[in-house]
């Protein structure tokens, strides 16, 4: 039952990779299941969640719903890439996005989340300020079923502020008054 | 020491260092940068794929399955039936009535039928073509009014009530009398239609048979300990052979609460096969396997006297509970008991009935049971309250069941924020300004609820501590915790990080969480009914406190002062009397460990005796409840019929919050899930018992341009048990979304929607009845 096997030649988080695998298998097979990245992640398996986007040159793609073979020679950027880019430009530790998620407690299970900070890091690579409705827009191919969003679009807001000096808004919990029965 | 001790409320050092503060996750960098391992991440030298045959007839009696082209097939390594596994299993021990495949018959489409072990998924896949089953048909049970009175053929034989899954009928109080003397009735009809969890991670379960007889499985579940019990009783091994251990967890809302197929044929394969063995659920699969939320036609009738009192609440329900069991019992009752707060009503009636029928089983699905009732109930209080011409918020403070009291139902209630609950959500709203007078077309609406801080029904009867924990002290100034408790994204683990940091006063780095692993973990009952935090909180508290003793009682005899002086915080250790007093807390480790040898603490919870005196009474008693109450504001365009919920303001009493940014991050989740159940979301089957839509595009969950501005207002009454005071915060605030959506529709355009969803054909329909009623013109978008 083996399709029939090509070499494909990928370029993984700045690295080029060498890697047999059947043809007829996804960029998401192969990222999971031949380079072990498996930061990637399978919700659906058709196009339906978003979990599993990556980048390709820069670009959020469904890597469920892209042939290995169509990508070679291309940038292919997996949520594995972005700590090491980001210490690699001089940085400390996550890339602000990452650990924006990780601060506004973004991060509930988790599964959808390597796609989200994938399409996070899109936008805010393209446009560095965008509006509120910008930040809903790009992150609308990305199904989350545990935070109801807002915490995520607070970690955008506060990748933003940081990157652009702009103030976040309060969080409805952060209110001054006490929390006691009145 | 006894495990019901309560720990107070208060801080152990005084002040809080940790608790109460918007911290990190234990796990949270480990998930943002695609370290975290779940169960699909896992691969095994060696190992095989399984993929899982399923029924394509919603009822139907096995002939025969003839496997041997399957088996031919190069790459395959075994198939397994029913044959195979036939010892029946239910996480409630008084109802097994699963096979994981099936024996002799089918009950829905997507019961499984028989498993594949091959080289790759590919191959299984093409095995699982070639694998002959001859069935033959049965009549399906798609509805369950006629599950109540038809019984031939029976879904499950043998059982002497039919069809009927599980009746409750109780009764407190001289129910029919109240009614009868009642100055207003209100008695009306509501249905809840039936959705699904939809995490996004798929179940995943992989198999490893160690050439020494230990079976290693590793599943996506939310509940380690029933999964290792199960296994042990199907594949009839001794249960300290089996190992079972929750990865890192894609999300979860109830739906990884039952054992499930998958866990058992893996388990088989692999011992079959002397390889390790994976199984991934597709997408579709896991729509078919669902467990999700009962289906329920409700029929409520509610008695008050002139000033909005509440005398009396009868209700009859009919639970459509698919095909199996599951939590079925539990889910039975919940529709009762849990109705009994946040309001007083002196005499209550609840006459619940759960009946098979041939569809995708049901379970627990978040606010397990208490959604649906919570949904009739807080619409029919609304229709109370415009019989009386009261306002909503109003009558619902009026009936406050108050604090440290006890319910008509035997449930002891002790703290109770939610009249601040009320006033919150009032003032956020600016309800008083608003509801009633913004323009036709938007609307307000309030509801309130109550739900468990988990039960002291633990699901197999024993006298063991619910929760447990231990504590590892290393010489390096590490603390490792282990706890059998499951974090699904919740952030349980996070829960025990923080409570042992600040019990031993550590840095959050010097504290490492090992969880849900029966190897390594005392038993912890596993993640649900929002036992967690408050269980595994008190457990670890315990443990510490334990720890805390031997480390204070080892530096005042170093320092030679009193042990009352000494103080741990923020990694060091203090004498409060004397500044040249302070020493690293690793060095307080090793002054320990010198008196009293290797260190390490264990602690536990039980929860103490509650419930009433009746059978069935401990089903819903928590030892503290939380509560909720919502204002949903809405849109309803009257052309289209389409309503779109524009924000909800939740505010949740939940005891205290350990970490207020966790709590909140819970209720706007649970307000999101609430809102698509009344708006987006259906499970259903077709005339065939074939899912109407059994994808992530079809079943239509809430992206970010659906999903309502969600405000979080955090109430802290500080329970007397719970740790540091805290309770639930994971399910109650998914409770009043629903209801308070149709208040903010009847407010918006004056039709009172009682069948969920509220799609735009039924929004038009009401709205048209709407019309005729006053006499208007019938076409839509016509006057106001
Ligand atoms: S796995 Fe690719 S979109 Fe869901
Ligand atoms: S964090 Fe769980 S699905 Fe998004």
């Amino acid at each position: 039952m083996r399709g029939r096997m090509g070499v494909l030649h990928l370029r993984i988080n700045g690295d080029d990779v060498e890697v047999a695998a059947p043809s007829h298998w996804t960029l998401l097979e192969v990222l999971r299941y031949r380079l072990g990245l498996t930061g990637s992640k399978q919700g659906c398996d058709k196009g339906d969640c978003g979990a599993c986007t990556v980048l390709l040159d820069g670009k959020p793609v469904l890597s469920c719903l892209t042939l290995a073979c169509t990508v070679e020679g291309r940038a292919v950027t997996t949520i594995e890439g972005l700590l090491p880019a980001h210490v690699a430009g001089g940085g400390q530790g996550a890339d602000p996005v990452q650990d924006a998620f990780d601060r506004c407690g973004a991060l509930q299970c988790g599964f959808c989340q390597s796609g989200m900070m994938l399409s996070a890091r899109a936008l805010l690579d393209r446009n560095p300020n965008p509006s509120d409705e910008e930040v809903r827009a790009a992150l609308a191919g990305n199904l989350c079923r545990c935070t109801g969003y807002t915490q995520i679009y607070q970690a955008v807001e506060l990748a933003i502020a940081e990157a652009t000096g702009k103030r976040p808004k309060p969080r409805s919990w952060e209110s001054t008054e006490p929390r006691g029965s009145s | 020491m006894a495990a019901r001790d309560r720990h107070g409320k208060d801080a152990p050092w005084g002040e809080f260092a940790v608790v109460g503060k918007p911290l990190r996750k234990v796990d949270g960098l480990a998930k943002a940068t695609g370290a975290a391992i779940y169960a699909d991440d896992i691969a095994l030298p060696g190992m095989l794929h399984a993929k899982t045959l399923r029924s394509p007839h919603a009822h139907a009696r096995i002939v025969s399955i003839d496997a041997s082209d399957a088996l031919a097939l190069p790459g395959v390594h075994a198939v397994i039936t029913g044959k195979d596994l036939p010892v029946k299993y239910g996480v409630i021990p008084w109802t097994p009535d699963e096979n994981a495949l099936a024996v002799d018959k089918v009950r829905f489409i997507g019961d499984p039928v028989a498993a594949v072990a091959a080289v790759d998924e590919d191959t299984a896949n093409a095995a699982l073509k070639r694998i002959r089953v001859e069935y033959e048909l049965l009549h399906a049970y798609l509805d369950p009014r006629e599950s109540l009175t038809r019984h031939d053929p029976a879904i499950h034989e043998g059982r002497k009530e039919g069809n009927v899954s599980k009746n409750v009928l109780l009764e407190f109080g001289a129910i029919d009398q109240a009614l009868a003397t009642s100055d207003v009735i209100v008695e009306d009809e509501y249905t809840f239609h039936g959705t699904t969890h939809a995490a996004i991670e798929p179940h995943c379960a992989v198999a490893q048979y160690s050439a020494d007889g230990v079976l290693t499985v590793w599943s996506a579940t939310q509940i380690t300990h029933y999964v290792h019990r199960a296994l042990a009783r199907v594949l009839e091994l001794a249960p300290h052979r089996i190992r079972v251990v929750q990865p890192c967890l894609g999300g979860a809302f109830g739906g990884k609460s039952d054992p499930f197929s998958l866990e058992f044929c893996v388990a088989t394969l692999a011992m079959r096969t002397g390889r390790p063995v994976k199984m991934l659920y597709t997408r579709e699969e896991v729509f078919y396997c669902h467990r999700g939320r009962h289906p329920m036609q409700m029929r409520y009738r509610t008695g008050a006297s002139k000033d909005g009192m509440l005398r009396g609440v009868d209700a009859k329900i009919l639970i459509d509970g698919g095909s199996y069991s599951s939590f079925g019992l539990v889910t039975t009752y919940y529709a009762g008991q849990l109705l009994t707060g946040p309001y007083a009503f002196p005499t209550y009636r609840f006459d619940s009935t759960r009946v098979f029928t041939n569809k995708p089983p049901c379970g627990p699905k978040r606010g397990h049971g208490s959604v649906q009732p919570r949904f009739a109930f807080e619409v029919q209080l609304d229709q109370l309250a415009e019989k009386l011409a009261l306002d909503p918020i109003e009558i619902r403070r009026r009936n406050f069941v108050g604090e440290h009291t006890t319910t008509v139902n035997g449930q002891r209630i002790t703290s109770n924020g939610f009249l601040a609950c009320l006033d919150q959500v009032e003032r956020a709203s600016d309800w008083s300004t608003r509801h009633g007078k913004l323009p036709f077309g938007r609307g307000l609406g309030v509801a309130g609820s109550m739900y468990i801080s988990g039960t002291n029904y633990p699901v197999y009867p024993n006298k063991m501590p619910q929760a447990g924990i231990q504590l590892k002290v290393d010489r390096s100034g590490l603390v490792l915790a282990f706890t059998g408790g499951n974090d699904i994204g919740q952030g349980s683990n996070s829960v025990v990080q923080y409570i042992v940091a600040e019990e031993l006063g550590l840095a959050l780095d010097q504290v490492r969480v090992v969880a849900a692993d029966t190897d390594l973990c005392p038993v912890d009952l596993g993640a649900y009914s929002s036992r967690v935090t408050f269980m595994v909180g008190n457990a670890t508290i315990d443990a510490c406190r334990k720890l805390r003793a031997q480390l204070v009682e080892a530096l005042a005899a170093h320092w030679q002062v009193d042990a009352k002086r000494v103080r741990l915080i923020h990694g060091e250790a203090l004498d409060l009397e004397d500044a040249t007093h302070h020493l690293p807390i690793v060095e307080a480790f090793h002054l320990a460990e010198e008196r009293f040898d290797t260190l390490g603490a264990t602690g536990s919870y039980n929860t103490p005796e509650l419930g009433g005196p009746y059978r069935g009474g401990t089903i819903g008693a928590s030892p503290a409840y939380s509560f909720t109450a919502h204002v949903a504001e809405v849109t309803v365009d009257i052309e289209t019929g389409r309503v779109r919920c524009e924000k909800v303001w939740i505010a949740h009493d939940c005891g205290r919050a350990l970490n207020p940014m966790l709590v909140a991050g819970q209720m706007e989740g649970s307000a999101y899930m609430g809102v698509a159940e009344a708006l987006m979301e259906e499970h259903t089957v077709n005339r065939y018992g074939l899912h109407r839509g059994p994808s992530l595009l079809d079943y239509r969950i809430p992206t970010s341009v659906d999903t309502p501005e969600l405000a979080a207002l955090i109430v802290e009454s500080l329970d007397p048990e719970g740790p540091y005071g805290a309770k639930e915060a994971g399910e109650g605030p998914l409770h009043p979304s629903i209801p308070a959506i149709s208040n903010a529709i009847f407010d918006a355009v004056g039709i009172r929607l009682k069948h969920l969803p509220f799609t735009p054909g039924k929004v038009l329909a009401a709205l048209a009845e709407r019309r005729a009623r006053a006499g208007e013109p019938t076409v839509a978008g016509g006057a106001r």
